[in-house]
C-alpha cells in the first residue's frame, strides 16, 4: 500500500488518485495507468492508530497541529471511496 | 594569550530582478512540454505579461524595497490584478526588461557564445546606454551582431543552439553550445549559467555602487547559486563568483562557489562571517544569480486558472559582510542553527535544530525573534499548482513548535505567525527565494531600530541530487548593532 | 486496514512529511518500507 505525506488535501488528492486510478494531470508516466493501490496518509486515523507512539509524536504530531489533518484525511478517503 | 575576534555585520545588500517572459519557454518544465506537445508554447505565449505589469506587480515591489512584505497582507489578491503603477528602481534594486537583459547577457559573454541580430543590438545599446552601473566598455561588448538570416542559419545549423526570443515572439538572437558533443557545454546549460554569472552582477554592481564600497577593497567572493559551471570532466567545476568579480571590477578578489541547494546563501553567509570573524578578510561578498531552469514551473496551474504566468523574473542577490562598524546589523555566529546528520527527518526536529537550539543557546524565547525570514516563496504562485503556501506552513511550524514548548498557546498561532512572518513575496527562484528576499527590509529595520532580531532560515532538498536521503537546515541569527563598535574577547 | 506485515511505498513530501518520518512510522506498524521517496515542489 501507499502511505503519503502530503502537506494539503489538494495534493493529498492528486497522489492519491494517481496511485489508484492514473495521473488526473495526465503529465507523468502513470497518466492513464490505474495501479489501484490501498492508498492512506499517514494522519488518518486508520494509520496513527497503528504508530508507535512515540515515533508519532517525534515524526507526525508536530505537522498534525499544522496542517489541515481533517482535510487531508477527508480527501484521501474520498479517493478511496470512489475506487472501491 | 588572548585572541581577539571581529564582529561581522551585514554592511549592505541588493536585489536583481530582470523580466524575461521570453526566456519562460526555456524554463525546465515548459521546455519538457513543449518539446512533447508544441501548441502548449502559444498557450503560454497568450499568458505572459508585460514589463509593465511585472513592475507593478506587488510581490515583486516587495522584493525591489518598495514596499514592506507585511503590506501585503492588507492588500486585496490575487495580487496580479492590483492596478497601481510601479517603478523601475525600489530602495534595493531594479527590475530590468528582457530587451535590456539581453544586452547584459551579451557583455557578460567571454565566449562570443551569444549572438544578437544586428538591429537588436542597436536598440539595446541605446536603451543600456543610460544605465548607471554600466560602462562605455560594457557597451562595446555589446559588437555589432549578426543579420537575421546569419541567426537562422546558426539555430538551425549542425552545432546547436537556442533561439532568444522576446515576449511578442520576435526572435532577437541565438545562443551557440560552446562543444558538438559536450552535455555540460550545450547551449541551454550555457544560457542558464551566463543568466546566473549576469544578474549576480549586476546585484553586485548595484551594491557596491549604491553603498559606495570600493570594488577594489575586496578580497574574497562567495557565490551561492544552484547552477553547475563545468565541463564533461567537471561537471560542477564552478567558481562563478570569480567570473562576477572579474565583472564587477572587484580586481584584488579572487572566489569559490558555495554549493547546498536552496540553503547555499545562509551557508555562505556563515562561512562569509566566519573569515570576516577570524580576520582573515576585511570584508567578503556573497551572491547568488539567477535560476533560469524555474522559470513557468507551475506554469500548468496558471493556465488551468487563466491567470498570468507570474513565474517571469529572474532573481538575484548579492551582500557584503564586514566587519563591526557600529551601525550595521550584527551575525551572531554563536547562534547558529544546523540541521545536522543525526537529527533526522522530522519537521519537529529539523526546527529544534534551527530554531530552539539557537535560542536556547542565547536564552531567547521564539518571541523575542521580531522576524523570522524562511523560505518565501509567493504563494500566488505555488497555490494555483496545488503546491501550497509555504512561508505560512513554515511559519505555522515556527508557531507549534513555540506551542508545544508552552511559551504561547495554541490559541495565539496564527497571531505568531501573522507577527513574526510574513506573506511569501520571492519569486520561485530556488536559493534565491530562501530566507534572502527579506534581508533588504532586515537591514533597513535593524539599522533604523523598528527590529531588534531577524532569523534567517534556509533549508536545502539534498535528497533530490540522489546522493543522500536528507535534507539539510541552517539558520543564522541577526541583530541590531549596539552603538559603538565592540570586539569579543575569548580565552 | 492492517499494516502490520504489508509492504508500504512511502512517499513524503519535503513540506509535510518527509520519507524517512513516514518510513519510520510505517516500519514501528510493522510495514516493511520497498520505497521511500521524498518530493520537493519549489
Amino acid at each position: 500500500m501507499v502511505l503519503l505525506g502530503t502537506p494539503n488535501a489538494e495534493s493529498s488528492r492528486l497522489y492519491a488518485m494517481t496511485v489508484t486510478e492514473g495521473d488526473p494531470s495526465w503529465a507523468g508516466a502513470l497518466a492513464g495507468v490505474a495501479l489501484g493501490l490501498p492508498v492512506y496518509h499517514v494522519m488518518e486515523e486508520a494509520v496513527k492508530t497503528q504508530v508507535a507512539p512515540e515515533v508519532y509524536e517525534e515524526h507526525i504530531a508536530l505537522m498534525e497541529m499544522v496542517l489541515e489533518a481533517a482535510d487531508i484525511a477527508q480527501a484521501v478517503q474520498a479517493v478511496r471511496a470512489h475506487t472501491g | 594569550m588572548t585572541q581577539t575576534l571581529e564582529q561581522p555585520v551585514i554592511r549592505g545588500v541588493r536585489f536583481f530582478l530582470a523580466h524575461t517572459p521570453g526566456l519562460v519557454r526555456y524554463g525546465s518544465k515548459p521546455s519538457r512540454d513543449i518539446a512533447r506537445d508544441a501548441t502548449i508554447a502559444d498557450a503560454i505565449a497568450a499568458h505572459l505579461r508585460s514589463y509593465e505589469a511585472a513592475v507593478a506587480y506587488p510581490p515583486n515591489r516587495a522584493f525591489l524595497g518598495h514596499i514592506h512584505p507585511d503590506t501585503l497582507a492588507a492588500m486585496p489578491q490575487p495580487w496580479f490584478t492590483s492596478a497601481a503603477p510601479g517603478t523601475r528602481w525600489g530602495a534595493h534594486g531594479e527590475i530590468m526588461p528582457e530587451e535590456e537583459f539581453y544586452g547584459i547577457l551579451k557583455i557578460c559573454d567571454a565566449f562570443d557564445l551569444v549572438h544578437l541580430e544586428a538591429g537588436f543590438v542597436e536598440e539595446a545599446r541605446a536603451a543600456l546606454s543610460p544605465h548607471p552601473l554600466l560602462t562605455p566598455v560594457d557597451l562595446e561588448r555589446l559588437g555589432t551582431g549578426f543579420s537575421e538570416a546569419d541567426i537562422v542559419t546558426q539555430y538551425r545549423g549542425s552545432l546547436p543552439a537556442l533561439p532568444l526570443y522576446l515576449r511578442n515572439g520576435r526572435l532577437i538572437g541565438c545562443m551557440q553550445a560552446a562543444h558538438e558533443e559536450d552535455a555540460s557545454l550545450a547551449a541551454d546549460v550555457l544560457l542558464e549559467n551566463l543568466t546566473c554569472k549576469a544578474s549576480a552582477m549586476m546585484a553586485m554592481r548595484t551594491l557596491l555602487v549604491q553603498e559606495q564600497l570600493d570594488p577594489l577593497a575586496l578580497p574574497y567572493m562567495l557565490n551561492s547559486g544552484e547552477e553547475a559551471v563545468g565541463d564533461r570532466y567537471q561537471r560542477g567545476g564552478g567558481n562563478l563568483a570569480k567570473a562576477v568579480a572579474e565583472m564587477c571590477g572587484c580586481q584584488a578578489a579572487t572566489g569559490v562557489d558555495i554549493k547546498g541547494f536552496c540553503c547555499g546563501p545562509v551557508h555562505a553567509l556563515t562561512v562569509a562571517g566566519s573569515l570576516v570573524s577570524a580576520r582573515v578578510f576585511s570584508q567578503v561578498a556573497v551572491v547568488g544569480g539567477c535560476a533560469l531552469a524555474k522559470l513557468g514551473m507551475k506554469y500548468r496551474g496558471h493556465l488551468q486558472c487563466d491567470q498570468p504566468i507570474l513565474e517571469d523574473v529572474l532573481a538575484a542577490v548579492a551582500v557584503v559582510v564586514s566587519a563591526d562598524d557600529g551601525v550595521s546589523p550584527r551575525l551572531r555566529l554563536d547562534a547558529l542553527g544546523r540541521h545536522t546528520v543525526a537529527a533526522g527527518s522530522s519537521q519537529k526536529a529539523i526546527f529544534e535544530h534551527l530554531v530552539s537550539q539557537p535560542l536556547e543557546r542565547l536564552g531567547l524565547h521564539f518571541t523575542d525573534v521580531d522576524k523570522y525570514a524562511t523560505e518565501l516563496h509567493n504563494p500566488e504562485v505555488t497555490e494555483p499548482a496545488g503546491s501550497g503556501n509555504v512561508p505560512q506552513l513554515n511559519y505555522r511550524v515556527i508557531a507549534g513548535l513555540a506551542a508545544m514548548r508552552k511559551e504561547i498557546t495554541p490559541a495565539q498561532v496564527p497571531a505568531f505567525v501573522a507577527t513574526h512572518g510574513m506573506p511569501g513575496f520571492a519569486p520561485t527562484q530556488g536559493h534565491i527565494a530562501s530566507a534572502v528576499p527579506f534581508l533588504g527590509h532586515a537591514v533597513d529595520g535593524l539599522r533604523d531600530g523598528s527590529l531588534q532580531r531577524v532569523m534567517l532560515l534556509a533549508k536545502g532538498s539534498l535528497f533530490l541530487g540522489r546522493m543522500t536521503q536528507m535534507a539539510d537546515g541552517m539558520s543564522l541569527l541577526l541583530e541590531r548593532n549596539a552603538a559603538g563598535s565592540r570586539e569579543e574577547k575569548r580565552q | 486496514m492492517k499494516l502490520q506485515g504489508k509492504k508500504v511505498i512511502a512517499l513524503g513530501e519535503r513540506d509535510g512529511v518527509q520519507g524517512s518520518a513516514l518510513a519510520a512510522c510505517a516500519q514501528s506498524a510493522g510495514a516493511e518500507v520497498v520505497l521511500e521517496t521524498t518530493y520537493c515542489f519549489v
